[in-house]
């Protein structure tokens, strides 16, 4: 086991060292930045072991400020000589990069200051059998639960332990140890000539909170049976759910419309929002970086920047932009803590669970699967290949592969009907399943 | 070259005072237990890259990325460490970690031998000094000034150039040793046109297994600024697309796309020789109409996904996938290759030293066919006209692929009328060449853009077809 407090105090040493060798190198800034992880992934399949990967990743990066001339460089290679070259090598480049009134670091006031345990630190000490063990139960569980269940791509556990550790020159140094561990699993399903796969999985900072092997396996078997026999529907138009697990991929849409970047390129469909509302009033949409074992938090941003709760669509209002200190000052406005993306994106759910969002539904497509990447950002016109279910009169009729859905992301977003109860909880961004007014399905 | 392992081994073993004996030694200790097989894959990567925005050179970044992965095999089981120190200490401390996988003693006194790969595909040159850093800025803002001096409505461009040179060397328990250094350059530009108030986008790049003078012959860089402000403004006119199952035209190039989706990984050794590929247990069997044949070729010269030998050390070989329709074979790893009583076809590719090899397209294509593609557009009372895209996604399980037309055009009796806004395209992998009717004499390789992921490793590949007709596959417009 790595004596993670004393690796801490090695990286900040290693993020001291890089800002004062930016500061000898004549450097009127610089801000640095060092991670390191170390995990276990088993893997097996049918029963046996087929993968042990044991895993250690580190990887620092430096940009230096000539004033307002920026230079960047990263290496993984951690020997004090490779540390002084990187610095070197983004001096360098900084020499031919151009002045950019709006380069710099975050402002020095809005450093985080005393940084809140966020209880993201729990290491499992497991033996490679317990893995492999763990696995085994799971795939069994999904194999076990039908004879329908044919093939298996297996079950995998991955646990890993980081640390990141962030510092500038404006004496901002900071650091926090995490963990994440997750079991996955897929299985094959046959019926006729036709086969489908599906998996499940959960992924917790805790090993504590994860779902059981079986539990996780059995879901994988379910999902996979629940597809076989699915088969193309008519072109028509129709209301669409996007089952929790999908709907995290409209949010996901919504932040890279107001992330900074997107908006000083104009190259997004929600420009020219802040104040206008683009959600029906009953839409509310927030985030928390502090969040206890969240799995997107952090007490501050990837610029030193304290983090904090905030709305971003209060009454279907968009209330806030999501923005770096460099994009905030080409818009003129200030940081939002969010060098680095969002941390625990929640869209508040209504009182309906997803049986009874298919009950107001009535007829329409259950998305379960989204293909490609469908999304025009400046436009907002979305066309993606999908996969789900046929619901009439509120119940599930048939799975459905092989078509396309289609629309326009403002309508979509104006559209929204109802946020179920259902919450997908596992990633950065956190919703219910989605109920949206009538979309364009393309079939036979 | 036997000269790829000496410049490898100088790249690679020779800072650490590494030596040959010294691998024997990490090997022997490798096959000290009941390993079938095991390699140990040294990289040394270099990756710098320069971005203009807004008419000023905004960032360039430099990063450098070595280490050393060490894999044991032992039936079907693999076990795996890396290190990012490249060492005698830290390698042997990866294989016996690795070599955990078995337990029981075995053989051990391997000797390594340089086995010189009869050719290479591309130069042992150090991109990234194949250029000046001002002639690099220089040529960003060329491209910045050729993109607006196209159209008063282009409002924004972002220009990027990036340079990689990778050295590797792999050495291999069956005593095989060889290198190879790798270089990738990509230029790619994106504008933003803006028309009373309606805003579009287009993107064009391109790159090679060359130097930064690729992008210098014949204006080739310039070319890609003019193509990404032609392409914005053809959105910008751009109508509905249809909704439904119709004919498709796919242009030359870049749309083979559709074959790396649609039956190349469905292709891959791993898959199949687990049986979860909707391809498996398919091979002399018909997929495709007798208008198709499909390879997989790493022996292209200077191709992006072009390699002289992959990252488990076998040479890079042009392996016919589908020949008139009949499914010939699968690509190999040597993992899987073994496991199914074949060879490796040399697809053995990995992300870097920390990644597990697996069975990898390079260039897949589509062989020129015998129509005039003017024709086949003739042929079409009503359909779609697709020429560029963006990127695509299978289900190997079940078939279903998709890719999205960033450019295609209504075919209304046999003319190419309006541009339509883009679509994603939906189909079966194991039929959609069955219903290929016409296949054009216009084969074109893709620019040199393409990106493959696949279990969360991305690796260069190529993609290309002449223009061809798929008679009914299903667009997913709103109209």
């Amino acid at each position: 086991m790595i004596d993670m407090k004393n690796r801490q105090a090695q990286l900040q040493q290693m993020v001291e060292d890089m800002l004062n060798e930016a500061a000898i190198q004549g450097a009127s800034a610089a801000e640095a930045a060092v991670n390191f992880d170390i995990g276990l992934s088993t893997s097996v399949r049918l029963g046996e072991v087929e993968t042990i990967e044991h895993t250690r990743d580190q990887g620092m990066g430096v940009s230096v400020y000539f004033g307002h001339r920026k230079g960047s460089a990263s290496t993984s290679d951690f020997r004090p000589e490779a540390i002084l070259d990187t610095v070197r090598a983004a001096c360098n480049i900084a020499k031919f990069t151009t002045e950019d009134p709006y380069s710099g670091l975050a402002d020095a006031a809005r450093m985080a200051g005393e940084q809140p345990d966020l209880d993201l630190y729990h290491p499992w000490e497991m033996e490679v059998e317990e893995a492999i063990a763990r696995g085994i139960e799971c795939e069994a569980a999904a194999r076990d639960l039908d004879p329908r269940i044919t093939n298996s791509e297996g079950a995998t556990l991955n646990s890993h332990a980081s640390l990141q550790v962030y510092g500038n020159s404006h004496g901002f140094i900071g650091g926090f140890p995490s963990t994440q561990h997750s079991l996955s699993c897929a299985v094959v399903g046959q019926q006729g000539e036709s086969m489908q796969r599906d998996y499940w999985y959960t992924s917790e900072r805790s090993p504590e909170d994860m779902e059981s092997p079986r539990e996780v396996g059995r879901r994988a078997g379910e999902r996979t049976l629940a597809r076989l026999g699915a088969r193309q529907i008519e072109t028509c138009e129709a209301p669409v759910i996007f089952q929790a697990e999908m709907a995290v991929s409209l949010l996901r849409s919504l932040v890279g419309a107001i992330s900074g970047s997107a908006l000083y390129r104009r190259s997004s469909f929600l420009l020219d929002q802040l104040n206008q509302r683009i959600f029906p009033e009953f839409v509310r949409i927030h985030e928390n970086p502090l969040l206890p074992r969240g799995p997107a938090s952090a007490p501050f941003d990837n610029e030193g920047v304290a983090t904090a709760p905030k709305e971003l669509v209060r009454d279907g209002i968009l209330r806030s932009y999501i923005l770096s200190s460099y994009s905030a000052r080409k818009l003129n406005m200030e940081t939002t803590g969010n060098a680095g993306g969002v941390r625990n994106l929640t869209i508040d759910s209504g009182e309906l669970d997803l049986a009874g969002l298919l009950r107001q539904m009535g007829t329409g497509l259950l998305v379960s699967e989204l293909m490609g990447s469908g999304l025009n950002m400046v436009t907002g016109d979305y066309s993606r290949g999908a996969a789900g279910f046929w619901v009439e009169n509120g119940e599930i009729q048939f799975p459905v592969e092989e078509i396309t859905i289609a629309g326009n992301m403002l309508q979509m977003f104006a559209g929204l009907q109802a946020v179920a109860t259902d919450v997908e909880r596992r990633g950065s961004i956190r919703t219910g399943s989605w109920l949206l007014e009538p979309m364009t399905i393309a079939g036979s | 070259m036997s000269t790829m392992i000496d410049i490898a081994r100088n790249a690679l073993l020779l800072p650490a005072n590494l030596q040959d004996h010294h691998l024997d030694q990490v090997m022997d200790q490798l096959l000290g237990a009941k390993i079938d097989a095991a390699d140990i894959y040294f990289q040394s990567g270099r990756l710098e890259s320069w971005v203009l925005e807004d008419g000023i050179i905004k960032e360039g970044s430099y990063n450098i990325e070595q280490g050393v992965g060490v894999r044991a095999i032992s039936g079907e089981k693999t076990g795996f460490a890396y290190t990012d120190e490249i060492g005698l200490p830290s390698l042997l401390e990866a294989g016996r970690t690795a070599r955990a996988i078995a337990r029981s003693g075995g053989q051990g006194g391997i000797r390594l031998q340089g086995v010189p790969a009869d050719r290479h595909y591309y130069d042992p040159i150090n991109p990234l000094e194949t250029m000046t850093e001002t002639g690099k800025i220089d040529l960003l803002h060329r491209l910045d000034a050729e993109a607006r001096r196209q159209d008063p409505r282009v409002t924004q461009v972002v220009a990027s150039l990036v340079a990689a040179h990778d050295v590797v060397l792999v050495a291999r328990s069956d005593g095989n040793i060889s290198g190879d250094v790798r270089p990738l350059v990509r230029c790619n530009v994106h504008v933003i046109v803006e028309q009373q108030g309606k805003r579009e986008q287009g993107s064009s790049g391109g790159g090679a297994r060359q130097g930064f003078q690729f992008f210098l012959d014949s204006e080739r860089a310039l070319g890609y600024a003019r193509e990404a402000v032609r392409q914005a403004l053809v959105n910008l006119d751009a109508v509905a697309a249809p909704a439904g199952t119709m004919p498709v035209v796919l242009g030359p190039g870049w749309p083979g796309v559709l074959l790396h989706e649609a039956i190349g990984h469905g292709l891959e050794g791993d898959f199949n020789r687990k049986g979860t590929s909707a391809f498996s247990g398919r091979i002399g069997q018909r997929v495709a109409t007798e208008h198709c044949t499909v390879v997989d070729d790493a022996t292209l010269p200077g191709r992006r996904g072009s390699l002289s030998v992959d990252d488990e050390g076998t040479p890079g070989k042009n392996t016919v996938l589908i020949e008139k329709g009949i499914l010939k074979g699968y690509m190999h790893d040597r993992l899987n290759a073994h496991l199914m009583g074949t060879e490796s076809t040399g697809n053995g590719r990995r992300e870097s030293y920390a990644h597990l090899p697996m069975p990898r397209m390079t260039n897949t294509y589509m062989l020129p066919g015998k129509d005039d593609p003017g024709e086949i557009i003739a042929s079409v009372a009503k359909g779609l006209y697709a020429v560029n895209f963006g990127g695509g996604q299978v289900d190997i399980t079940s078939g279903k692929f998709v890719f999205s037309a960033s450019e295609a055009y209504l075919i209304e009796n046999g003319k190419i009328t309006s541009p339509v806004k883009g679509a994603t395209l939906i189909g079966n992998g194991p039929d959609v060449l069955t219903r290929v009717s016409m296949v054009g004499n216009d084969l074109e390789l893709d620019a040199g853009v393409g990106t493959c992921g696949k279990e969360g490793q991305s690796v260069p590949v190529g993609v290309g077809q002449p223009t061809l007709k798929v008679d009914e596959i299903t667009v997913g417009g709103t109209n």
